[in-house]
């Protein structure tokens, strides 16, 4: 524990602290560029120079160790010249195009020169040009810009652990580049715009698009997977211009996934804004009371079994809540929440959670994946995984899709059998999982949305007891969610009653005519050809599957567009507020089923968003408690039952990661993405004519 | 810096160490110990080089994947050493100093030749593909500056004259003796020794009878 003295303050640091992350502690501001709290120290930059006693010359503090009785002086001449020198060094090759520069504004370059630099530079001779770079679909490049901070190489190498950018050639002709110029294939690529302190790396979409003194900015959260990443939506009169991620440090971090930064174009696509009721076989728009009139219509005179409502992937808390009473009041147990069919069990909330938590990933020593590629489902999560892989000690096995998920992993087998093995003892991983003190497993969607899921399930819980997973201050058994309204949906028990139809059972019962009016609130993730012969509402905000088999169209909101409650894989209650409104006609989710209560002559008993809330935290106490991990107690689950191989190899359910639901489907960013990172030609839709 | 970028090349679509070369690349992986094989990068690239006469980009991806270390580590590697050319080069690859040692010993005499016996200017490949003229920076041995390079061979002391017997000989495909042009031994006096000239005190008083 050395103790320093900085500024004349004096402070005791642990062994290995830098003399920067020191001065921090004692809020003493040092100005760097390189230097990222999250990212290895590169120290190439030179703006953090300070003068330290008894050493010859000014020192880069973001690699300086502290030691015993050093004496730091941040704010004495030697160390101001420095800074004023590195500057003037730093902008000697920087153009001055700040006026057309989307960085304007939130560049720590034109900040720091501003405070550190001097009022004009000395240097007459003619600046370099860099010629630009391709990087793919979501990262403009004015490589002209650089200071060769290389946060973005050490970024994609640490953290997304995809290397493929990197410095090439040396001193004057120094360039960060891809070399072979294609795009890169991370999943969090969005990041190094973020990390970038200068204008050289730029958001491609967002190009020229705003400034940020212009942007009305919310605390929100990202629904595009089930991690709940903290985001910041920013938005110019009604469009939400772009989102970033904010500092989470239980959750992401400060990292935010590709799709969930850059799918938010599709917002202004495809969008339905006004109601439409189907006549003589076409859909044609209409007025709220002709839209609640056909719904009344609809539904009359049937009895409570011939009702059915299925939830999608973005539904809020509030809004599901609201069409379980509905549902429930009108006589129907068909409710279903899991579009995917996957045999969660809603009874126990420790069999459909993520109880270790996203931080207490990086307590474990030993991982089994099973049926799931973390890499498309939740990258940032991945990077968690990834982050802890990066320590070593912590084998990872897999069981299921064979994929490149950026750490060294063990590929046991694909399919159910290969769980058994392990279960059985045979499979040598089943050693590594009983010798690790903290094991832990990963359950995905893929190995549970299948007819045997319940087995898989029940094995998994079985593998988790038998090699020591849930203990005193321990829970290893983990459930990673695709959906971001699936946990809540579970905690609020949108699930069937009793004697109720789950998803598929619905769907199957639909196709014989048994069920006669099916709501889908924005549920388009399911096969719709049985739904011809039903009544069919389709609630929500894009025209996508669901809204093509609708025969009334209720326009809903996107999550952007209302204040709505999330739960995150991990049981962690959030609630986003509204940044914008929704479109024409459309209406927040909640009110439109509650308004449609009236209309079928059950009224719903509260016309407030907050008395909907105090309702539904009475009715599941959970939605009380926001923004903390919640593990469930342990109790059994899942189905016994062999396990074989003749139900063919675990699949994840996302094929292509950049067009996974009605948002992503619509937007132009994520379909330049699957055609020039993928190298997929994006599926035709109904509007392509 | 466009000149830096290798796209304007029709690049090979492979590339594979000849039998002799793969067995010479095991040797030079196997000096490092277990884990750090990533530390046979240059030597594998020159390799690959002396193989094709200059890195393709396939040829550095195949050296990536011997190592098992992203492409881009390799091309980070290639692209700093000048001594790796990214473009084919002529069959001799001619490289005259003009830094301040060599140009105080009128270097520009030596490119004048080159440029009068190659027919090419700086970083320029002769048609028939027979020489590359290269302008670098030091070679390494000021004290017999001007100093030129052909091939792994240093050519010193040089003036227009002997620069340009010595190309003109290279070209015809004769062989010069390298090292200095001007008839003294490596770097010593030029006319002799200029010091220590009178026999050691010992060796006099035997010669005295």
């Amino acid at each position: 524990m050395p103790k320093l003295t900085i500024d004349g303050l004096e402070i005791e640091v642990p062994a290995g602290t830098s003399v920067l992350q020191a001065a921090e502690q004692l809020g003493i501001e040092i100005p760097r560029f390189c230097y990222h709290e999250r990212l290895p120290v590169a120290a190439n930059c030179r703006m953090c120079l300070v003068e330290i006693e008894k050493m010859p010359k000014p020192v880069a503090s973001c690699a300086q160790p502290a030691g015993e009785g050093m004496v730091v002086k941040t704010q004495s001449e030697v160390a101001l010249q420095a800074r004023k020198n590195v500057m003037e060094l730093l902008l000697i090759n920087h153009p001055l195009d700040c006026p057309i520069c989307d960085q304007g504004g939130e560049c720590d370059l034109q900040d720091q020169a501003m405070a550190y630099g001097r009022d004009k530079g000395r240097y007459d001779e003619e600046k370099r040009a860099v010629s630009e770079k391709y990087l793919g679909p979501l990262v403009k490049t004015a490589m002209t810009r650089c200071i060769h901070c290389t946060r973005c190489v050490r970024f994609l190498t640490e953290v997304a652990g995809v290397p493929e950018l990197g410095m090439t050639f040396r001193g004057e002709h120094a360039e960060i580049t891809t070399y072979i110029e294609r795009a890169l294939t991370s999943e969090l690529s969005g990041n190094i715009v973020d990390l970038c302190p200068v204008g050289a790396l730029t958001s491609k979409p967002y190009a020229f698009a705003a400034r940020p003194w212009e942007l009305r900015k919310t605390l929100s959260y990202d629904v595009f997977d089930a991690v709940g990443c903290a985001i910041r939506i920013d938005a110019r009169g009604n469009q939400v211009m772009r989102v970033l991620p904010r500092v989470s440090e239980d959750v992401n971090e400060e990292w935010l996934a590709d799709k969930s930064r850059h799918a938010v174009d599709g917002l202004l696509k495809r969008r339905l804004d006004v109601p439409y009721v189907r006549r003589d076989g076409r859909l044609e728009a209409a007025t709220w009371a002709e839209a609640f009139a056909a719904v009344r219509r609809g539904f009359e005179g049937l009895a409570g079994s011939e009702i059915a409502a299925l939830a999608g992937d973005m539904a809020d808390a509030e809004a599901m809540f609201a069409l379980k009473l509905l549902i429930e009041s009108l006589g129907s147990a068909n409710l279903d929440c899991r579009q995917d069919g996957a045999a969660l069990d809603p009874t126990v909330p420790a069999s459909y959670r993520f109880n270790t938590t996203i931080a207490g990933i990086e307590q474990a020593d030993a991982l089994l994946i099973v049926g799931s590629n973390p890499r498309v489902e939740a990258p940032v999560l991945n990077a968690r995984i990834r982050k802890r892989a990066a320590r070593g000690g912590f084998a990872v096995g897999v069981v299921g899709p064979k994929a490149d998920l950026t750490y060294r992993t063990q590929h046991l087998g694909e399919g159910a059998d290969t769980l058994q093995a392990i279960l059985d003892g045979v499979n040598p991983f089943a050693d590594v999982l009983a010798k690790a003190e903290r094991p832990m497993i990963v359950l995905g969607m893929g190995a549970l949305a299948r007819a045997d899921g319940a087995r898989v399930l029940g094995a998994a819980r079985a593998l988790a007891e038998k090699t020591g997973m849930v203990k005193d201050g321990w829970n290893g058994f983990n459930v990673l969610h695709t959906a971001a309204a699936r946990v809540g949906g579970l905690d609020l028990g949108f699930v069937p009653g009793p004697g109720g139809k789950g998803t598929r059972e619905i769907l199957a019962a639909a196709s014989r005519g048994e069920i006669k009016a099916v709501w889908l609130l924005g549920a388009d993730q399911i096969e719709t050809n049985g739904l011809d012969r039903a009544f069919v509402v389709y609630q929500g905000h894009h025209g996508d599957v669901g809204a093509q088999v609708a025969d009334v169209i209720l326009p809903g909101a996107a999550y952007t567009e209302k204040s709505g409650t999330y739960v995150n894989t991990e049981g962690r209650v959030q609630r986003a507020p509204r940044a914008v409104f929704p479109p024409g006609e459309a209406r927040e989710d909640w009110k439109i089923v509650r308004a449609a209560s009236e209309v079928l002559g059950r009224t719903l008993p509260f016309d407030s968003l907050d008395a909907l809330r105090d309702a539904l935290a009475a009715h599941a106490p959970g939605f009380a408690v926001r923004d903390v991990a919640t593990p469930g107690a342990w109790a059994p689950f899942g189905e016994s039952g062999a396990l074989d191989a003749a139900a063919g190899p675990f699949v994840s359910p996302i094929r292509n990661y950049y067009m996974t639901d009605p948002i992503s489907r619509a937007s132009p960013t994520m379909q330049a993405c699957t055609v020039e990172i993928l190298g997929e030609t994006p599926a035709r839709t109904g509007t392509d004519g | 810096m466009s000149e830096h970028l290798p796209d304007a090349l029709v690049q090979p679509a492979r590339f594979a160490f000849t039998e002799a070369n793969q067995a010479a690349a095991q040797q030079i992986i196997a000096k490092y110990p277990a884990g750090r094989q990533r530390s046979a990068v240059m030597p594998l690239l020159d390799l690959a080089q002396r193989q094709e006469g200059w890195l393709s980009r396939a040829a550095m991806d195949h050296v990536a994947d011997m190592l098992g270390v992203p492409p881009i580590k390799v091309y980070e590697v290639a692209t700093f050493y000048t001594m790796y050319n990214l473009k084919p080069i002529g069959k001799l690859h001619v490289q005259v100093c003009t830094n301040i040692s060599c140009w105080l010993r009128a270097a520009p005499e030596v490119v004048r030749a080159a440029r009068e016996v190659l027919g090419v200017e700086f970083g320029q490949t002769r048609a028939d593909a027979k020489a590359t003229l290269s302008e670098v920076e030091c070679l390494g041995a000021c004290a017999n500056a001007p100093v030129m390079q052909v091939g792994d061979d240093l050519y010193e002391d040089l003036t227009y004259d002997t620069a340009k017997a010595v190309l003109e000989a290279l070209m015809r495909g004769d062989k010069v003796k390298f090292g200095s042009q001007s008839g003294r031994q490596g770097a010593c006096p030029a006319g002799g020794p200029t010091t220590l000239k009178p026999k050691p005190p010992a060796e006099a008083a035997k010669e005295t009878p």
